[in-house]
């Protein structure tokens, strides 16, 4: 008898006395969360892309709007007798009248004329003044820096794409649904043991075992190879396709209902040059069903939740010749949760005549986006203005409080 | 000191079943200087070449302008994105030629140099008629330069029309060149090509300049810009008149010309600063993320004595016996782990070469961008991370078991035996834990699955 014989005889025995179930085997460590030093929820969206404002909450009253081409404004929606909401937002109605959704009109980062998806995006998550800084790491993340010592489980970064926002010094989780793991029971205690005498393998896949047990459907699985490879494509496909957002937002919700103070994800597809009304359509269903999920996920701790959900830039205040907008300036910004005080249209509106669009193009921005953020979170968190103003926001005006929590 | 299969792991493509491994430094070292094989057998576009692409696109782009606002605007448009497409899904089979160099070549080192330069040249085209240009900039301005003087490669790379679109050096201007005063156009000078060339590609973030120093080396760059058929070109009525002082020294003057850029470079990389920055990253991405002090010394020693000749900063990294110490301490990032991965498994070119490029995205740049490296779409100049702990997170690693569990078994119907496997892949680095591993999977795709994802084979 060989030694490996001796030894695989005695891994055997060792995996029947723990059971078949690999979930329950004591080789899944669970994984040990600190404690944040408060207890508010703060979830940031990023809508890449460049989301239509102008589309998405439509400023009827304003005697202009006619004259851009746009369709006509979706009046079953009204908000507050001069704007009315997307009708694909219409799930969010209840949202809304409960004073849990707002939103904020003619903002924008203070990006401005090279209408670049690239830099716009690396500025709003960035949170800095201008492109091309020395800043490399994001707003979210200098805001993490502000409390040393919360672990990595405090904030989590959510989804395929990497989210700039959240990168930098302070420690932060990275995780996607579709990382979900699919393997046998066997594989899985195999891969534990091959990974035992390093301490860093160990500790991370201790913990990818945990959080992919936690998003949804279990690691153990009993099939072929072809049917793992269709599982594990079925994984990614999910999360391409419609419903991609929920299930990132449930996600979301499950961590946040336990350790996390802070998640952040991406939704896609608000780049509507052409045929506008289907792709904003699409895109507010999936922004619509996320904010849903969060709500439903997060249960009581909802009331302690605050959502903002921004974009790039907005786009052109009238239609191009393909049914859709160009890149453009200002736009909107929503915000949402049980903490907020919502049911309003905030902002200083700057109207809509050629001679009060940036650029005879645009809609004009009124004032910088990150404000409101900045707001919000010093609320949240208890943070002096100089650090909004020098270190999370470089740049920023804080200004008066738009009041955007209640 | 020199060791093979170390030679293979650390600044190979990992170990070969069919290509032997180097046996010395200086056959090591030729790898470098011999010619391409790789690039020979396993095709990617030049930059030269893919302009015949930027033209084709500029045609239907062009049709679609002139009919934005007629009924023709639909089909002009779809015309559009149908030839973006091409373009892009033509950019994901060079993804797969970078694959298949690194599983034959027999000049494995060339490859994971190409791949550090590359990085440390970070650039990606901005507009639309440049975005899948990153590999041709790679094939053209990084690859044939990796053994060549550093300043040749800076010069190569920073005055490439894919850099300068992606720092926006195309949209700079001197605040008083002829362009500046004929007409009212915002901005003017930006800076972001001069400070990375300071910060990231020369003396470093920590280097001896000033905010001055990166205004001055701005405006020395004005001027250069491309154009709409993707050629670099440098226009005077862009330029700044005058001279610029840049640490201290003065360059350009009228008029200007783009060899007062290149006077700029060539100084800057013959800086000590520079030499420090690069010996320590090429260090650190070779061998530690701790590396000895005395081996970044005598790197830096033959950097400055030979105005940056590469080879000569190769051949004392790799003659320094630390090169050789610590073994196991790096691990491998998503496109080293990948690439050994398919060279341990000797995965025959016709697979790749059957694959369609739906089924590369599915297989190898979705699970990589779950391992944390999105396929040329850097996030921002500074490239991928260097520090292991970026790699080794729980997404991270989830994705590398995932792949290696999975994939493998998808490409090939005749994978090897484990038990073989667990030897070849790994050569004198295997463990007992692997091997029993490696037997006691149900599967043989688990088998092979379990090898990759160990540590023993997943650090360098």
């Amino acid at each position: 008898m060989t030694s490996s014989q001796i030894n695989r005889r005695r891994f055997l025995l060792n995996s029947a006395v723990l059971g078949c179930s690999a979930a329950a085997s004591p080789l899944l460590t669970p994984v040990s969360f600190a404690a944040a030093p408060w207890d508010n929820r703060l979830v940031v969206i990023i809508l890449r892309g460049g989301m239509d404002g102008l589309g998405v909450v439509q400023p009827y009253g304003d005697r202009d709007f006619a004259t851009l081409g746009r369709d006509a404004p979706d009046k079953a929606m009204d908000l507050d007798g001069y704007f009315a909401m997307n009708a694909a937002l219409a799930p969010l109605m209840p949202m809304w009248r409960s004073g849990e959704l707002g939103f904020v009109h003619a903002v924008s980062t203070p990006y401005r004329d090279k209408r670049s998806h690239f830099d716009g995006q690396d500025l709003l998550e960035a949170g800095s003044a201008q492109v091309g800084g020395q800043i490399r790491d994001g707003w979210l993340n200098r805001l993490l820096q502000q409390f040393p010592g919360l672990s990595a489980e405090t904030a989590y970064a959510i989804g395929r794409q990497e989210m700039i926002v959240l990168n930098g010094d302070a420690p932060v989780t990275r995780w996607t649904p579709e990382s979900d793991l699919t393997m046998s029971p066997q594989a899985m205690k195999l891969a534990q043991l091959v990974m035992q005498d390093d301490p860093a393998f160990e500790s991370a896949l201790s913990q990818a075992f945990a959080l992919a047990e936690t998003d949804g459907d279990a690691i153990a699985f009993e099939g072929t190879l072809r049917e793992m490879g269709q599982e594990m494509r079925n994984d990614m496909t999910a999360a391409m396709k419609k419903g991609a957002g929920t299930r990132i937002a449930q996600f979301a919700a499950d961590r946040l209902a336990e350790e996390a103070r802070i998640a952040s994800f991406s939704i896609n597809g608000w780049d509507t040059h052409d045929n506008q009304t289907r792709g904003l359509a699409g895109a507010l269903g999936q922004l619509s069903d996320a904010l849903i999920t969060l709500k439903e996920g997060l249960g009581p701790v909802w009331s302690k939740t605050t959502v903002l959900a921004m974009t790039e830039f907005g786009r052109t205040a009238r239609m191009n010749g393909t049914g859709g907008t160009d890149h453009g300036t200002a736009g909107a910004m929503l915000y949402a949760g049980g903490a907020v005080r919502g049911g309003r249209v905030l902002g200083d509106w700057p109207g809509l005549e050629e001679s009060a669009l940036y650029a005879r193009r645009d809609l004009m921005p009124t004032r910088d986006v990150r404000a409101y953020a900045a707001w919000a979170m010093r609320g949240m968190f208890g943070l002096q203005g100089s650090a909004l103003e020098q270190v999370i926001f470089p740049g920023l005006d804080l200004g008066d409080d738009p009041g955007l929590l209640l | 000191m020199f060791d093979p299969a170390l030679a293979d792991i650390r600044f190979g493509c990992g170990l070969s079943p069919q290509i032997a491994s180097a046996t010395s430094a200086s056959a090591l070292l030729e790898q470098l200087i011999a010619p391409d094989d790789a690039a020979t057998r396993f095709p990617i576009l030049t930059y030269e070449a893919y302009q015949a692409q930027i033209a084709e696109f500029n045609v239907v782009s062009q049709d679609f302008a002139m009919k934005r606002n007629t009924p023709e605007a639909k089909d002009a448009l779809n015309a559009r994105k149908a030839k973006r497409r091409d373009m892009a899904m033509q950019a994901v089979g060079w993804f797969g030629q970078t694959l298949m160099r690194r599983t034959w070549t027999d000049q494995p080192f060339r490859e994971r140099l190409t791949a550090f330069w590359a990085d440390h040249f970070t650039a990606a085209g901005k507009s639309a008629e440049l975005r899948s240009a990153v590999s041709p900039y790679v094939e053209s301005a990084i690859r044939p330069f990796i053994a060549a003087r550093f300043e040749d490669m800076l010069i190569s790379a920073v005055t490439h029309p894919v850099m300068v679109s992606y720092l926006d050096q195309n949209n700079s201007f001197g605040p008083n060149s002829t362009v500046a005063q004929n007409r009212d156009r915002g901005e003017g000078l930006n800076e972001n090509l001069g400070r990375e060339i300071l910060e990231l590609h020369t003396l470093g973030v920590g280097g001896p300049y000033s905010q001055d120093d990166v205004r001055q080396l701005a405006t020395l760059l004005t001027g250069l810009t491309v154009d709409k058929e993707g050629n670099p070109r440098f226009l005077r009525r862009l330029s700044e008149p005058g001279t610029e002082t840049v640490l201290g020294r003065e360059y350009g003057g009228d008029p200007a010309r783009l060899n007062h850029v290149h006077d700029a470079l060539r100084d800057l990389a013959r800086h000590p600063a520079t030499a420090q920055h690069l010996c320590a990253k090429l260090a650190v991405h070779f061998v530690s993320d701790t590396p000895d002090l005395s081996m970044i010394r005598a790197m830096t020693d033959a950097y400055m004595d030979t105005n940056g000749a590469l080879m000569a900063v190769y051949e004392a990294m790799i003659l320094h016996p630390e090169a050789w110490s610590s073994a196991g301490s790096n691990i491998k990032p998503p496109l080293d782990f990948i690439g050994s991965s398919l060279r341990a498994l000797a995965l025959q070119p016709a697979t790749f070469e059957e694959m369609r490029p739906q089924r590369l995205r599915a297989s190898f740049q979705l699970p990589m961008q779950l391992m944390g490296h999105t396929w040329e779409s850097p996030n921002g100049p500074d490239g991928l991370p260097e520090a292991d702990s970026a790699w080794l997170s729980p997404q991270g690693l989830a994705a590398r078991l995932q792949w290696a569990l999975t994939i493998p078994g998808r490409l090939t119907r005749d994978l090897p035996d484990p038990r073989i496997f667990v030897e070849t892949a790994l050569g004198p680095r295997v463990t007992q834990a692997v091997r029993f591993a490696a037997e006691a999977a149900e599967t043989k795709s688990d088998g092979i699955g379990l090898v990759l994802a160990s540590p023993a084979f997943q650090r360098a």
